[in-house]
């Protein structure tokens, strides 16, 4: 009863701290901190990355030793399985002490929860950090995959797609989609991309997509039907139909995920693997993933580029837990850390030049590999697409090559 | 068997014990147990197979969600894959088991694989499948050693070999694991119908080994590990996590497409999936029926050829292609495992090296924690879901012999029914029970939903054994004034030790392997080993993996170990087993 009290008291404070910003959000989040502490928050994130599991272990002991907080890593292979059990939830009417309390989460899946009202908030103008993120210059921390977040996810990342290859078979990169297809005759069975709906496979088509399209404009927009669907992705195909039979396995196998075609690449079966953190390659190489002649590619018109986000479920058990993560997260110091290629190589969410002295310290304190693209050389970020484009295009794809 | 004591069950009233006591329930009890979440799970997959799931907006029944998988790409392709690999794999294991022990029974070799085979068995399938992924992959450990000395490059060929497109390699991983399962349970069935002495009359009558086994033996044998090899087919049909690894992807098989349906962020694709559960139903329904048709032919065309009279040869020759054969099915399933061990503790392993070129017990380091954790999950949740599993079973078969009413009997094979029904009809339904009832995450539930699989398995193992126990030894126990309390504890406990531990070791192996009930059921919040594997295999670190495939091999082969060993040690019992003889 007493912490439904509370509840209220802190939703009816956040309420007010959204309203007014600055003014009284100290005290509310006073009022989070105190409920938080105690508190155990399950947060199911995609653990297919060892270095990141890592980083949320060192969340976790940081949450414990600042504010009491005990932090689960519940390690998700798909974080669809996790959309999939908020939704049970919901079946079942569990409309409180729900067996999630943080996800980490973007794009179709945040737009598949909040379309079915799975989640908690607006919580993000509460947080006393997210005045640190970059907003201006980093729209995609407000805009995920063109749908407004709406504070209902809080930024953590930034990705930007790139390739990894191996220079000691490939020195060479080609610099458009179009050259790519010279590029792949030229050297058959040596590229590929991973199957979508495969984030990163679904990214490269977008990346295709966004380059060949006759108006890219329209991609910002959702379909608006058929002809027009036609129209804008025309190219694309013609693109895929002369691509595929150069690829691995000549385009009848697509590996399985990004980690998957990793593997491959290590494996000397292709000479490219794609990947959306370009800190990773560096990383990978740390790690003894890759082989030290993995470098990083982009275009030098652009690719695209998105944010990744944390979110609590409507029904979380530790909604003040999982806030007091998600202002942590967006921390100077733990943005820092994130972005180390030594830990994780996560790019900040954060305007770093707005940070103070030892802030910006921090970021100018973090190594470089030989892998590593300065901010400059990464080239313009490309916007997603509607969510709609995406998932008509994955659809067309499995109706064309999945059969 | 529970006809022939039915006499035995009518008499006990009279004598003072109440045919019906506690023990009457548990049948019952065990399958309520087990009917209602299957049930209630089918109910929340047929709904939205017709359209009706309210929590996403699908209000009214409709036939959308049929016409939707219908007409989803590659639905053909997905079908014939997966009545492909599994028929092609069930009828080779089948096959190759029969054959093997047909040919090999009086070979030195039979025995050796056949200790070689418990190993595999215990391993979870996703184990095996990581393994001979790595084994077969162009650039994996065979064209590893063979690279560049005979292939001639420094780069792996590009071949279809894994995924391969027809679904080859999965039959092939799923003959490597079913092969020891239906090895075990025809060698337990081979004492029940007293093979060895069909054999001797055979052979005395001139037949050769392989004729002598193929007339005498297998007449008697197959009915008892029928349910088994349909169980095998329903799984080869159905299974999941294997073809997520050796499977082709672009499609995948039936019930790899469900579960993306199931995981796919679009929750509409729920619709399609829930379609596909029940088609996935009605596909292993068909196979096995399709199987029954095939046993019909088989056995009206073997009768002619046994009446035939012919002898068959020394089959020398036969007795080594099988050993061979077997051999090779041995080698394939452990090498995986090996393999995926000297990964474990890899650093550096990049073709064509077939060593790896930098060792490091780091991985090891840094999983310690967090093995040791989903280690001590694992163990735990497998010993009181592979114990309840035999307590249950015990009690069901005691109780059928003393009532030894036949309806109980016919009802029992509902307990099978978690083998036959795919995992995936019925799991999301399954779980929303769990969370009404507030039981989601909870250890209780997540031992319950394995018990849901160890449970048929325990009584696989067990039933026949205990079925076909001789009954004039429990019938001399009872005229000597022993009560049936006393004849359970003193005579058949002791006579079926090692099937009881088997079948506790078979189950225990079962739990252990169990991915989408713990992770349904356990909603995240129980880490196992295997839920563990799966979740990381995304990240496809093979060092990684190869720490937990170890893992995952070596702790039901732990159990197994001692399943095997124990009743050789505990001799007291040695008394009452010689009486049988």
């Amino acid at each position: 009863m007493m912490k439904r009290v509370i509840n209220v008291c802190a939703a009816a404070a956040l309420a007010l701290a959204a309203q007014t910003p600055g003014a009284g959000a100290g005290t509310a989040w006073e009022g989070v901190l105190a409920e938080a502490k105690g508190q155990t928050v399950y947060w199911n994130a995609w653990a297919g990355d060892e270095r990141i599991n890592a980083y949320i272990a060192w969340v976790g002991e940081e949450m414990r030793r600042r504010h009491g907080v005990e932090v689960v890593h519940v390690k998700v292979a798909d974080t669809a399985e996790v959309v999939t059990r908020v939704l049970a939830e919901k079946v079942a009417g569990t409309a409180e002490g729900g067996s999630v309390d943080l996800v980490w989460i973007n794009g179709e899946n945040f737009a598949a929860m909040r379309d079915n009202g799975l989640l908690f908030g607006p919580f993000v103008e509460g947080l006393p950090n997210f005045a640190l993120v970059d907003v201006e210059g980093k729209p995609s921390t407000t805009v995920d995959f063109t749908i407004p977040t709406e504070g209902l996810e809080a930024p953590w990342g930034m990705a930007k797609f790139n390739f990894i290859h191996d220079s000691a078979r490939a020195p060479e990169m080609p610099a458009t989609m179009a050259a790519l297809v010279d590029w792949t005759a030229a050297r058959p069975g040596r590229f590929a991309y991973p199957a979508p709906p495969d984030f990163l496979g679904s990214t490269f088509l977008k990346q295709a997509l966004v380059e060949l399209t006759p108006d890219p404009g329209k991609l910002q927009q959702p379909v608006t039907g058929d002809p027009a669907f036609e129209t804008a992705t025309a190219p694309l195909w013609a693109y895929l139909d002369a691509l595929h039979p150069h690829l691995w396995r000549g385009g009848q196998a697509f590996p399985a995920s990004g980690p998957a075609q990793r593997q491959l690449l290590d494996d000397g079966e292709v000479d490219v693997t794609l990947s959306f953190y370009p800190s990773e390659a560096a990383s990978f190489i740390a790690n003894g993933l890759l082989p030290d002649s993995a470098r990083v590619h982009v275009f030098a018109s652009g690719t695209i580029g998105n944010t990744h986000f944390v979110a609590i479920p409507f029904n979380a058990s530790a909604k003040a837990g999982a806030q007091a993560v998600a202002n942590f997260l967006i921390s100077p110091e733990a943005q820092a850390r994130k972005q180390n290629i030594e830990i994780w190589g996560d790019d900040t969410v954060l305007a770093v030049e707005r940070l103070d002295e030892p802030g910006r310290a921090l970021f100018a304190a973090l190594p470089r590999g030989p892998a590593t693209l300065s901010p400059e050389e990464l080239g313009p970020t490309l916007l997603e697409p509607h969510p709609s484009w995406m998932t008509r295009i994955e659809a067309e794809w499995l109706r064309r090559y999945s059969r | 068997m529970a006809e022939a004591l039915q006499p035995l069950g009518r008499d006990a009233p009279k004598a003072g014990f109440p045919a019906r006591g506690l023990l009457g329930w548990v049948p019952a009890l065990t399958l309520a147990t087990f009917l209602l979440p299957i049930c209630v799970g089918l109910l929340g997959t047929w709904l939205p197979a017709f359209g009706y799931l309210p929590a996403i907006g699908g209000a009214a029944f409709s036939l959308e969600p049929w016409r939707a998988l219908f007409a989803s790409p590659g639905f053909e392709r997905m079908l014939a894959l997966t009545i492909t690999s599994g028929f092609l794999s069930t009828a080779i294991a089948f096959c190759l088991t029969i054959w093997f022990v047909a040919a090999c029974h009086e070979t030195r070799l039979f025995a050796a694989l056949r200790r070689l085979m418990t190993p595999l068995l215990a391993v979870p399938h996703v184990a095996v499948a990581i393994g001979l992924a790595f084994l077969l992959a162009p650039s994996g450990f065979f064209f590893r050693l063979a690279a560049p000395w005979l292939t001639g490059s420094e780069i792996p060929p590009d071949l279809a070999i894994l995924p391969d497109p027809y679904g080859l390699a999965l039959a092939l991983g799923l003959v490597v694991k079913e092969v020891p399962f239906l090895l075990l349970i025809t060698i337990g069935a081979l004492d029940q119908v007293g093979a060895k002495q069909r054999l001797a009359t055979a052979r005395g009558l001139g037949y050769g080994p392989i004729a002598a086994w193929m007339k005498t033996v297998l007449p008697a044998v197959y009915p008892q590990i029928r349910l088994p090899v349909y169980a095998v087919l329903a799984y080869a049909l159905s299974v999941v996590d294997m073809a997520m690894v050796l499977g082709p992807g672009t499609p995948p098989t039936l019930a790899v497409q469900i579960l993306r349906w199931f995981n796919d962020p679009d929750l509409s694709m729920r619709f399609a999936a829930s379609a596909g559960a029940c088609l996935q139903l009605g596909l292993v329904v068909l196979g096995i029926a399709l199987w029954h048709g095939f046993e019909c032919i088989a056995i009206h065309q073997a009768r002619a050829a046994s009446f035939a009279g012919r002898r068959g040869g020394s089959g020398k020759v036969q007795a080594r292609a099988a050993g061979l054969a077997m051999a090779v099915v041995v080698a394939l399933g452990l090498g995986g495992i090996a393999v995926m061990a000297v990964w474990s503790v890899a650093r550096r392993w990049r073709f064509p090296d077939a060593w790896p070129s930098a060792w490091s017990l780091e991985t090891w380091s840094r999983h310690l924690d967090g093995v040791a954790i989903s280690g001590w999950t694992t163990l735990g949740l497998g010993l009181a879901a592979a114990g309840l599993a035999v307590a249950l079973t015990l009690g069901c078969l005691e109780s059928e012999q003393r009532v030894g009413r036949r309806p109980t009997h016919r009802a029992l094979w509902l307990l099978y029914l978690p083998l036959l029904v795919p995992q995936i009809a019925f799991l999301f339904g399954a779980q929303v029970l769990a969370f009404r009832l507030g039981w989601a995450g909870t250890w209780a539930a997540v031992v319950w939903s394995h018990l849901l699989f160890t449970l048929p398995y325990a009584f696989l193992a067990l039933a026949d054994p205990y079925r076909a126990l001789d009954e004039r030894l429990l019938r001399t126990a009872r005229c000597l004034g022993a009560s049936p309390a006393r004849v359970f504890w003193r005579i058949k406990l002791p006579l079926l030790l090692r099937p009881v531990l088997i079948s506790f070791a078979v189950a225990f192996s079962v739990s252990v392997a169990q991915y989408l009930p713990t992770l349904f059921i356990g909603a995240g919040r129980v880490a196992t080993l295997t839920t563990e594997a799966v979740a990381l295999s995304s990240g496809a670190d093979r060092r990684v993996l190869g720490v937990y495939t170890f893992l995952q091999a070596a702790l039901p082969l732990a159990i197994f170990a001692l399943a095997i060993g124990l009743p050789g040690r505990l001799r007291p019992f040695g008394p009452a087993r010689e009486a049988g003889k």
